[in-house]
């Protein structure tokens, strides 16, 4: 697909009256690429997701999704998109393939020809001998595959994939990202990600949006953003750190800034490895202890808290065990619903 | 990738696809079937039978003066039994209260069934699964039309074995003119209720996740729609106010259409009447499921 996928211009939602998800985001995504939401929890990213895909009507702004406005023609998107939601929603009751061919229905593809297409994809995500079990006797990576046959039935144009391997294995996460490159190396299809995992969008996405609060903090190739950063990250505590050292850190050679966080000092730096120990150096001759080093090379978790302030890793924790627990809680709950079924 | 998704498109694609997804979640779960129907067994096993109405008098043996000749004893005997089955056929329609409450049944088993088809679009909201239905280019009025469908099919079902046990059960006293016709009308009848019916309860949980709440209207509503119509007992012995609220209930509609058609003789004046109720009744609230899925189904 040629020219821009996804065109958005101002994207608002705010719930209740008072709540603002997602505030005046403007973003291009480029066809045939894969674009990265990047985010803690909250940020806005599934708001967003949902208002792309026509499941939720924003409250300003306006958003072009291959060429057809989200809000004035919500059907012309629907028909060019495909959607893997973060749950699984999958019919526990049907088997992989009544599942697949549901959707396929559900897109009114000709049944000779969605036949066709549900046994190719069930092929491709490596299902084929478990199709016509039932998706309740599937393991949480052959329901996320079963997710993605689904999503491409309608061989979309733009691939929406919110949160694609929350909640999977090491080894899992891994064969889903292949799938992902696979799917722009072969179709050449735009794919739109959300994500938390750092270095999922730093291997994955040709381009990510940082997204914090609602709104996008910055644009960019992950490789761009972190050489923005302007070279290594040191972190340094002293002893006695009430003093500020800010000024007598700065004068050493190829440090280009540095800040003082929570009594630390964070430190961009020039070829780390060698400036690190003329560092110390200039501290001690000052009389001053230093307690605690660290030096680390640019990633992303450093651009979003050279952004934010915060680590998206601290938040990452939490946001696991909630996943978890959703999980189960929806299990419980799909037992209910099927009266008891184990 | 060349994409072809058949332009001549159906208006109507997907609605069949998601109204054979719900059957085959309940026709999977055999269950769930069986705990449906049980429970008018019961009905009509116990309360049924139990209610023997019309040996009320006919097993009865007054005691009359010894003053009175026995021959006139006998006689005064037989007219009262004859004049408590024509009391019966005139009130009931029918001399046995079990041919009167299993007909009723059938309404009983499809309300039930119609009462509980919201609580479906809760969970598939719930899950997750109607957002993934929404982001495709199926419409949103056959969204709902699927679920409307899926309760009607399942309550027909349930309607039919219900009749058949009331049939095993018996006697069934089957009225004089039936027909296979008339079959076919109670059918009519019992689609009419079970579409109105259950879009209204559709539509009270086109924008709920709480499955609670869709259980405590189906508490509040179950027993006065089954009590105040005449599926258990006829309006006629009703007290007014009582009466009044049979008539803009349904369900009163929708028994006597079969009581009529399985039980009775035809009265086609009173049958014209309760199908033009059932008639406004299931287009009235399909329409406006129709029209509010429009607006309410996303958020």
């Amino acid at each position: 697909m040629n020219g821009d996928a996804i065109v958005v211009e101002g994207l608002t939602k705010v719930f209740n009256k008072n709540l603002v998800a997602v505030d005046h985001v403007n973003f291009t995504v480029k066809g045939g690429e894969i674009f990265g939401f990047l985010g803690p929890n909250g940020a806005g990213k599934t708001t967003t997701i949902n208002m792309l895909i026509t499941i939720l009507r924003p409250t300003e702004g306006s958003a072009v999704v291959c060429n057809h406005d989200i809000t004035k023609d919500a059907n012309g998107v629907r028909d060019c998109i495909g959607v893997v939601p973060q749950e699984y929603t999958a019919d526990e009751d049907l088997t992989g393939i009544e599942n697949v061919m549901l959707c396929a229905d559900l897109y009114g593809i000709p049944r000779d020809e969605s036949k066709k297409r549900a046994e190719e994809l069930l092929k491709l995500v490596e299902l084929t001998k478990f199709k016509d079990k039932q998706v309740a006797t599937y393991s949480g990576g052959m329901r996320r595959r079963l997710e993605l046959a689904c999503g491409l039935i309608n061989r979309p144009h733009v691939f929406f994939l919110d949160e694609p391997t929350l909640g999977l294995d090491v080894q899992t996460r891994a064969a889903t990202w292949n799938y992902i490159k696979l799917l722009k190396k072969e179709f050449g299809m735009t794919i739109f990600m959300t994500t938390h995992y750092l270095e999922e969008a730093d291997m994955l996405c040709d381009r990510v949006a940082i997204i914090d609060h609602g709104k996008i903090i910055v644009t960019g190739a992950p490789n761009d953003l972190k050489e923005s950063l302007g070279g290594d990250i040191m972190t340094l505590s002293i002893q006695d750190g009430k003093e500020d050292i800010s000024d007598l850190i700065k004068k050493v050679p190829k440090v280009k800034e540095v800040k003082r966080q929570d009594g630390a000092y964070r430190i961009k730096v020039v070829d780390g490895e060698e400036t690190a120990p003329t560092i110390i150096d200039a501290v001690r001759a000052e009389g001053h202890k230093v307690t605690r080093l660290s030096l680390t090379k640019p990633t992303l978790d450093e651009v979003y808290l050279e952004y934010t302030g915060r680590s998206i890793r601290e938040e990452e924790e939490s946001k696991e065990g909630f996943a978890t627990q959703r999980m189960a809680m929806r299990k419980a709950r799909g037992a209910r619903a099927m009266g008891g079924h184990p | 990738m060349s994409r072809n998704n058949g332009n001549s498109k159906n208006p109507l694609h997907g609605l069949w696809a998601l109204t054979n997804r719900d059957l085959k979640k309940w026709y999977k779960n055999p269950i769930i079937l069986m705990l449906g129907i049980i429970q008018p067994i019961i009905w009509m096993s116990l309360l049924g039978k139990a209610m023997n109405l019309g040996g009320m008098f006919t097993n009865f043996s007054p005691t009359l003066p010894p003053s009175i000749p026995l021959p006139l004893q006998e006689q005064i005997k037989a007219a009262m039994s004859d004049l408590s089955k024509q009391a019966m056929t005139q009130i009931f329609g029918t001399a046995d209260y079990f041919s009167y409450m299993a007909v009723g049944m059938m309404s009983f088993v499809v309300m039930f069934t119609a009462m509980f088809s919201g609580m479906s679009m809760v969970f598939d909201r719930r899950l997750g699964f109607l957002n993934k239905v929404l982001s495709t280019p199926v419409a949103r009025g056959s969204i709902l039309m699927a679920k409307i469908l899926s309760a009607v099919i399942r309550a027909l079902v349930q309607a039919t074995i219900v009749l058949g046990i009331a049939y095993v059960i018996g006697p069934l006293s089957v009225g004089p003119n039936f027909t296979v016709l008339n079959l076919l009308g109670v059918y009519a009848a019992l689609f009419l209720i079970s579409m109105g019916l259950s879009s209204i309860f559709i539509l009270i949980a086109i924008r709920s996740t709480r499955q609670e709440t869709q259980m405590a209207v189906v508490n509040l509503l179950n027993l006065p729609l089954m009590f105040a119509s005449n599926a258990l007992f006829p309006a006629s012995l009703m007290p007014e106010w009582l009466q009044t609220i049979t008539k803009i209930n349904p369900v009163t509609y929708a028994t006597d259409a079969t009581r009529q058609l399985i039980l009775h003789t035809v009265d086609m004046h009173q049958l014209a009447i309760d199908f033009l109720f059932l008639g406004a009744f299931a287009v009235v609230f399909s329409t406006i499921g129709i029209v509010l899925s429009w607006r309410y189904l996303s958020k």
